[in-house]
């Protein structure tokens, strides 16, 4: 195991220094003026001059790679043009509050998921499998910024159930304030006894943490289904029949477990998917995260943020694949050893 | 995201005759959709109700009305009528998907094929190059690249190929390293015919039907991409017809003049939910095996 730990780690920097490159080369060598970009759209030529040579734009390349290589592993990923504040801080900031958000529709979409794959494998071509075979279309289906307007409109306009927007009621930040600890309001707000902020943000978490779950939900039942399927044609599973065992022994000890290798593979992807997906649920539901800053500096050409954004996104999908061979070597001893 | 390949079981012939559903009707229903956005794309504006509203002249007399006679799916805020938008904007949808996933199968299957058959180093440098490209989230690459070429529909487009490509290689370098054991392309060999022409004339041709299933599924994931960028202001521009637009621009009034976005991301919904359905069930009819 410390051996395929070694090895993927290794292949995993190699990544991430090739990502670092390529959000380089967009940032400095696709737009036609690199300085005029950073500056943003009210560039004066002085100016620009001022910042070609600040930003070390008129030194070669590999220069320039090097040293913008440097400054991101010294943890200086720039000066947000919108907010005038070090990039990272700005990400750092905001990451609580989208990370919430994406445990929150995971805890939704995985166990939802799974079970209609289970459910959809244990009576297939019946009815239960062509309900959750259309269950799923439509979540993969379903456009996140749109099903979080018809959410809105339904939960909000019609039934007056859940709040329109938000993390937090404005209000409640001075009446029972949370104090910070993890900046997961939903962890904070519990570990400071504080029930009343408790339940408000779990009401304003409800709809984006839902909008955002429909397509991992969708793709974690189809997979679930085909690898729940292709386990129990195995031999093992007919000779545990013929020996007698129960049904439910059966599906969730023998061939749930063997299943679990290709799900864990398609709930590492939607990860993937939540981390851009979010970006959609939060500008929609005004979520203080990430999103909403990434959307800000990309239509404002806020060029350090989007680079910062966009190596930040590719570093945490690159930990998302590791973590899911890792699971995988843990969980199937062929994958480890070969 | 591209959805990845999820093959199904052969179905036991006794449980094949008391299946639930006949044949396919979903997918029967999602092709007659995906024919009619065709054909409405190459109609365009002349399919329209109100064609100039359509293709965006205002009439702000008749701003905001609600669904009903005369504009069946009601106006928008410059007096649209909703479902002419909506039709002109079908060219759009359809167009820029086509376009996205025909380039990244052009750049793709090529680099995938050659991968697969070739094997050793051009594989390595290939395969490398194409981990390298997956290890970005698709969506967050295209932003970025949208980003750094400035927005709008044709930047859109050519950022999510460049996103999309490399799915397409893994997918044909996986049937052409199987496709080159056998026998007819080792016949093909031994008679001296050139690499290239067993690439170009055996591989890609025998691994087409994996890339239809992918393409017919990316088709709808790119419409919903290419919605998306619109949404957040990256994509086609007002005032043209585009559904994602439509949606952002009436996000706004959601609460009072709910028919503005709604429809439209209804539409987005429609469409790619149809090119879904196709998808799946052309997959179950082409991989009947397991694969991998």
């Amino acid at each position: 195991m410390v051996r395929f730990l070694a090895r993927r780690l290794a292949g995993s920097a190699l990544v991430l220094l090739g990502l670092s490159a390529i959000t380089f080369l967009l940032a400095r060598v696709i737009p036609s003026n690199p300085a005029a970009m950073y500056i943003g759209p009210k560039a004066r030529p002085d100016d620009i001059a001022r910042v070609t040579h600040q930003l070390g734009l008129d030194r070669p390349l590999p220069v320039q790679y090097i040293t913008y290589v440097r400054d991101v592993l010294g943890g200086d990923w720039g000066t947000s043009i919108g907010t005038k504040r070090p990039v990272l801080d700005e990400i750092l900031g905001r990451l609580p509050a989208t990370l919430e958000l994406i445990i929150a529709a995971m805890l939704i979409a995985i166990p939802v998921g799974i079970a209609l794959g289970v459910l959809s494998a244990r009576w297939q071509g019946r009815a239960p499998d062509a309900i959750v075979r259309i269950v799923s279309i439509v979540g993969v289906s379903l456009p996140a910024f749109w099903l979080a307007l018809l959410l809105q409109i339904l939960f909000f306009r019609q039934l007056h159930l859940l709040p329109l927007t938000g993390r937090i009621d404005p209000n409640l930040r001075f009446s029972t304030p949370i104090s910070p600890v993890t900046g997961f309001f939903l962890v904070d707000s519990l570990l400071g006894g504080n029930l009343t902020a408790f339940v408000d943000v779990l009401r304003h978490i409800v709809l984006p943490a839902v909008t955002l779950a429909a397509y991992p939900t969708g793709l974690i039942a189809r997979m679930t289904r085909s690898a729940m399927l292709e386990a129990l044609a195995q031999d093992y599973i007919r000779t545990a029949r013929a020996f007698g065992l129960r049904d439910r022994l059966i599906t969730y000890r023998l061939a749930l477990r063997n299943a679990l290798p290709p799900v864990l593979t398609v709930i590492g992807l939607t990860l993937a998917y939540a981390l851009t997906g979010t970006f959609f649920v939060e500008i929609v539901f005004n979520w203080p995260g990430l999103g909403t800053f990434t959307v800000h500096a990309l239509l404002n050409v806020d060029y350090p943020a989007v680079m910062g954004i966009t190596l930040f996104g590719a570093v945490g999908y690159v930990l998302i694949n590791l973590l899911v061979d890792l699971g995988q070597a843990w969980l199937d001893p062929r994958i480890r050893l070969a | 995201m591209t959805t990845p390949i999820v093959l199904t079981d052969p179905v036991p012939v006794a449980i094949r005759r008391r299946a639930f559903l006949p044949a396919d009707p979903l997918g029967a229903a999602g092709t007659l959709v995906i024919v009619g956005l065709i054909l409405l794309a190459i109609l365009g504006p002349v399919a329209a109700p109100y064609p100039l509203q359509g293709t965006g002249t205002a009439n702000v007399h008749e701003a905001m009305l609600p669904p009903g006679p005369g504009h069946l799916l009601g106006t928008d805020q410059l007096g649209r009528d909703v479902l002419s938008r909506i039709i002109v904007g079908t060219r759009n949808a359809i167009g820029v998907s086509f376009a996205v996933v025909g380039l990244a199968i052009a750049i793709g299957v090529p680099l995938g094929a050659i991968a697969g058959y070739r094997r050793g180093r051009i594989d390595a440098v290939i395969m490398r190059a194409t981990d390298l490209a997956l290890a970005f989230p698709s969506l967050l690459l295209a932003m970025a690249i949208v980003a750094a070429l400035g927005p709008g529909l044709e930047h859109a487009a050519i950022a999510l190929a460049i996103s999309w490509w490399p799915w397409y290689t893994r997918l044909s370098r996986a049937t052409a390293a199987s496709l080159r054991e056998r026998p007819f392309v080792e016949a093909a060999r031994a008679i001296g015919v050139s690499d290239l022409r067993i690439i170009f004339g055996h591989i890609i041709p025998n691994s087409l039907s994996p890339i239809i299933v992918q393409a017919t599924i990316d088709i709808g994931t790119v419409i919903l991409a290419a919605g998306s960028l619109a949404f957040i202001g990256l994509g086609a521009r007002a005032p043209e017809a585009d559904w994602g637009l439509m949606v952002s621009e009436g996000r706004t009034v959601i609460l009072d003049q709910w028919w503005i976005p709604t429809f439209p991301g209804l539409a987005i919904f429609i469409a790619v939910l149809a090119f879904n359905l196709v998808g799946d069930g052309l997959r179950d009819r082409f991989d009947p095996r397991h694969q991998r």
